[in-house]
Formats: structure tokens, sequence, C-alpha cells
């Protein structure tokens, strides 16, 4: 099953509105899924005889950038028995402010492998998940202020009292 | 503190009181970090109900040494360092997966010299054993067998000497370069490693007979954490975890990279036969089988390189070696196979004139498999835990990078 056709399944089952575009650059070309709808549509890949993407090989949070003020995930599907590969992307603008922190939809309900992937993607990045089970930081400690893989994070002067040479 | 802001502590402080409540009606068990049986700095908090474990919950991050912000400041040359030091016991492994998905970024990876590509799976397959040994070995220390994890560290030494001639490192070897090699293999590499593979068949013999066949073993290890096939893919389990519970998935022949479609080798899976599939004793016994896998593809990588391959003066690893590592504009997800599962590199390049990636990230598979745990740990004893955490044999360096 090919990239387009992938994207008319997805089409003729919820419609024009779920796939926002598409990206054609590079080696594996990426769907532009509209945040809302990103369960239903893992759930469908993942459960559709034609495609059973049941898989989950990565989840990445990404910051698009001090200027684009961008928050995304980018999913990368693969289904084992048809040796297939999909890359899924969600995104969303945000005003990168510490208290309104982006938020999607979290797929742990679909993949278990979520789970942990969408913790680091909350340490790492500062991307909020609805409907996570556990949403704690995983690498970093509990009372970790920031979020390191912003572009616009400052690494602390001081941390509880001490100076960080 | 506003409202917002506590959506975002709701988790911690449910965690908190679930922590509370526990030490009053049960008890809260620490393990780890310094547990030499947690594989290295692996905390796990155990809610017990006397011998039962009832609930285990995982904390990592004690070796966190921020491989993706280090990343987004290296270039892709720079970076293959860090590569090595993500899985400390298959440096070489890693490296591959980096160098092969930037080669791919570049598109030259049609171009790499078949002598090259050899060089390459031999010693990644040479350090694939040495993981594997090292997997075995503690494992049986952690079900308490001593003599197989000294044996195992002997024949891990010879590796070790092996590709330290190579390199010129012990564990972090930076050998493998975009495009190329650091150096060829020194002059009798080969014949030291063919020496090498007539000393190591006899001696997993022995080791099959001391440890695998083993009736406190097997007793130990059969039948405790049983890890369904469809539990196993919903959690991302990759590698031995995954063949472990019976299913037939090896990247490296999915994927058919490098020079393995030229090879001949099998990939073992689980059938449970001393229990059920997908116990600890079938994830231990596929690692056993990967190893005898591993000694053909590197004999047959040494008759290529002695024979058809063979070195010549003129020969230069790094005659390849592009001047500027710069890709085009482009997102690229690279795989494959690593000793302890699929390993993967996501890159994000959005400056055609930059060599530094704008995002990369690490899927350590390692990761993967240790979240199965909190799965695995329910309701076992907590010895039957201590099998359960050697049986998924996972690296620290990689989990928390």
């Amino acid at each position: 099953m090919s990239f387009d056709d992938i994207k008319l399944l997805l089409t003729q089952k919820f419609g024009e509105t779920v796939i926002t575009g598409e990206e054609r650059i590079g080696m594996q070309p990426a769907l532009l899924i509209n945040p809302d709808h990103i369960v239903e549509v893992c759930m469908e890949l993942r459960n559709n005889p034609k495609t059973y993407f049941d898989f989950l090989s990565c989840l990445t949070g990404v910051d698009y950038g001090e200027e684009a003020c961008r928050f995304g995930v980018v999913y990368h599907l693969s289904s084992i028995p048809y040796h297939l590969q999909l890359t899924l992307k969600i995104s969303k603008e945000n005003d990168r402010s510490e208290d309104n922190l982006p938020s999607f939809p979290s797929i742990t309900s679909v993949y278990r492998t979520a789970d942990w992937h969408e913790r680091e993607a909350y340490d790492l990045v500062g991307i909020f998940f609805e409907g996570h089970p556990d949403l704690r930081r995983i690498l970093l400690p509990d009372d970790w202020e920031g979020f390191p893989l912003r572009k616009d994070y400052k690494a602390a002067e001081y941390y509880k009292g001490i100076k960080v040479d | 503190m506003n409202v917002e802001t506590s959506k975002y502590n709701e988790a911690l402080d449910r965690y908190n009181k679930k922590i509370a409540d526990a030490s009053v009606e049960d008890m809260v068990l620490n393990m780890g970090p310094q547990h030499p049986s947690t594989h290295g700095v692996l905390r796990l908090e155990l809610i017990t109900d006397g011998e039962i474990v009832k609930e285990v919950i995982p904390h990592i991050g004690y070796l966190h040494r921020c491989f993706e912000k280090h990343a987004e400041s290296l270039t892709y040359q720079q970076t293959i360092p860090f590569t090595d030091r993500l899985d400390y016991l298959a440096s070489m492994n890693n490296s591959h997966a980096w160098v092969m998905g930037v080669e791919k970024m570049l598109g030259i990876d049609k171009d790499i010299p078949k002598r090259i590509e050899y060089i390459r799976v031999l010693v990644c397959e040479l350090n694939r054993i040495a993981s594997h040994l090292i997997a075995i070995g503690t494992y049986g220390i952690d079900i308490g067998a001593f003599t197989p994890f000294l044996w195992c560290f002997r024949d891990r030494e010879h590796i070790m000497g092996m590709l330290e001639w190579a390199s010129g490192s012990r564990m972090l070897y930076n050998y493998i370069w975009v495009g190329g090699l650091f150096y060829d293999l020194p002059v009798g590499f080969e014949e030291r490693c063919r020496e090498f593979v007539d000393y190591f068949k006899p001696k997993m013999v022995e080791l099959n007979q001391l440890l695998t066949d083993n009736q406190i073993f097997i007793s130990r290890t059969a039948n405790v954490g049983v890890l369904p096939m469809d539990v196993a893919i919903n959690c991302g389990c990759s590698g031995p975890v995954l063949r472990g519970s019976g299913l037939k998935y090896d990247l490296r022949r999915i994927d058919n990279y490098s020079a393995y479609p030229e090879l001949e080798f099998d990939i073992p899976v689980g059938k449970g036969l001393m229990g059920t599939v997908g116990d600890c004793w079938d994830r231990y016994k596929v690692r056993v089988d990967e190893i005898q896998e591993s000694i053909k593809i590197v004999e047959q990588c040494l008759d290529r390189l002695q024979k058809e391959l063979k070195r010549t003066p003129e020969f230069d690893p790094r005659a390849k070696l592009p001047r500027k590592l710069t890709p085009k504009i482009q997102d690229y997800y690279a795989r494959c196979e690593g000793t302890k599962g699929e390993l993967g590199f996501y890159f994000i390049h959005n400056n055609e004139r930059s060599e530094i990636p704008f995002r990369s990230k690490v899927r350590g598979p390692s990761f993967n498999n240790l979240s199965v745990l909190p799965e695995l740990g329910k309701g076992v004893m907590i010895a039957d835990l201590i099998a359960i955490i050697g049986s998924l044999d996972f690296v620290l360096g990689e989990v928390d990078r």
C-alpha cells in the first residue's frame, strides 16, 4: 500500500478535514494531520486490515524555532505484517509561555509505547498531552525548571542555590 | 500557582499521594539506583504486599547526558563519538546506525565500497557477540550462577582486544565514519579473528552445558515474566525481547541494509521449549542463538575480506569521506537493528548550508524495552522481578541518553 493509498483511505473514512496537508520533500513523505483527530487516525491505521500499523517506532516532540512559535509532534509508525513505514505530523502555534504549554491529545490508548515517549516530550520540549495517564517528568528531576530542548532555553545559573559553572 | 499551571502538576500530585497511601497500607521498597541487579543506575520503586510486587514504578534519568541537546550544536561527524556512549556495550552498532542515516540523507549510501561495508558488518557483529555475552553473563549472576559470568567476560575480552587493535579504544570506538572508516583493519586482523572464532565455538557449547540446560537456571526462568506477542508489539518492544515472544522480526532482514542481503543467517525466535513462549528463558535463549548466527556472519565476512575483497596497498577507507556534510532540507528517520532492538535516529535538517541537524532524536531500543517492565512486574515475586529485569537486557546509557 503506497503513501497515496493510505491518504485516500483516510480521506474516505474521515473526510477532507482530517488531513491538512502533506510533505513530500525527502525520502520519507509525511502526512499532516489535524491535531484533534490524531487518536482516531492512529486507531484506524492500526486496526484496518489493509494497513495494520501496529508498531509505533518513534514519537518526537519538536520545537520549530523561536520565530515560528510552533510546536509539533512527529509519529513514525511501522507495520510489521506489511513492512510499511509512515510518518504523521501534527503541529500547533503557541506563545511559548510557561503557563500555556502546547497541548495535543495523547495516543497512549492506541499504542502503549507512547506512554514514555510522551512523558519524554513533555519533559524536554514542554508539550502537554491531554488524557495521558501519568504525565510526570521522566529524565529530569521532578523539580526541574524549564524545558531544555526548547530553542530559547537558557541554562540556569543556579541549581538550588548552588552556582553552576 | 494559578489554576492553569496546576493542571501540569496533577500527575505528580497523584503519584506522591499514591506513594504516601502505599506506605501506610503496603510497603514501599526502593531498589536501586546502586543495586547491582538493576544493571546500572535504574531505580525501581516497588509497592509490595509481603513477597508479592503489586506495582513497579521505574525512575530513570540518573545517566542523562543531554545527547539530543548536544547534537543540536555539533556537526554530524562530531556527534559520532557521542553516539558511541548511548549503548556503550555496542558502540559500533550505534555509530553504524547514525552513519547510515547521514549517508542516506547525503545520497552517498550506494557509493560506499564493498570492503568498507563488510568491515562495518564484521565489527558490528563482533560487538553484538560481546554485548550478548554481557547480557548472558550478568543474567547468570542475577540468578545466582557466578561461573558463566567469568567465562563470558573472558571471551568478551578477546573481542575487546581485537576491536581495540582496529580502532585504538576498548569500548568507545569512533571507528565508523560518514563515508568510510577511521582506518582500514590492521594487517593480520582477519587471521586473528578466525583464530578467535575457532576458539570461541567450543566455548559456546560449554556455556550452553553450564547455563542454558542447567535445571536450576531453567526453574528460575521458565514460565517467569511471560510477555505475549501482542503486548510486546503494542509496548514497542523490539530485538531479542520481541523475538523471544515468538515473532520473526529482524530489521537486518526487513530493511536489508549494508551488506546483510548478501549474508546467510537465520533469525532465532522463542519457541517455549522449557515453558511458555515469551518467558525469561526464551529471551535468554534467543540471545544465545543470536551469538551463533553472529559467528556465522563473522565467518562469511572473513571469507569475503580474505578473498575477493582482499586488502590492497592503494585501498583508502577515507577516500570517500565527503568534504562537507550538508544534506538537502529534509526529515529522515533511520533505523537499524542494534543489539537490543530497533535503534532509530530521527533527523530534521532545515538549512542547506549547515552541517548541524536542527533536531535529532534517538529512539533507543532499551528505552522501549524497559517501558514494558511495569506491565511484566505486576503480581510477581521480588526474586522473579530480578529475573525479569535481567532478561530484558537494557543499557542505561541508552535509556537515559
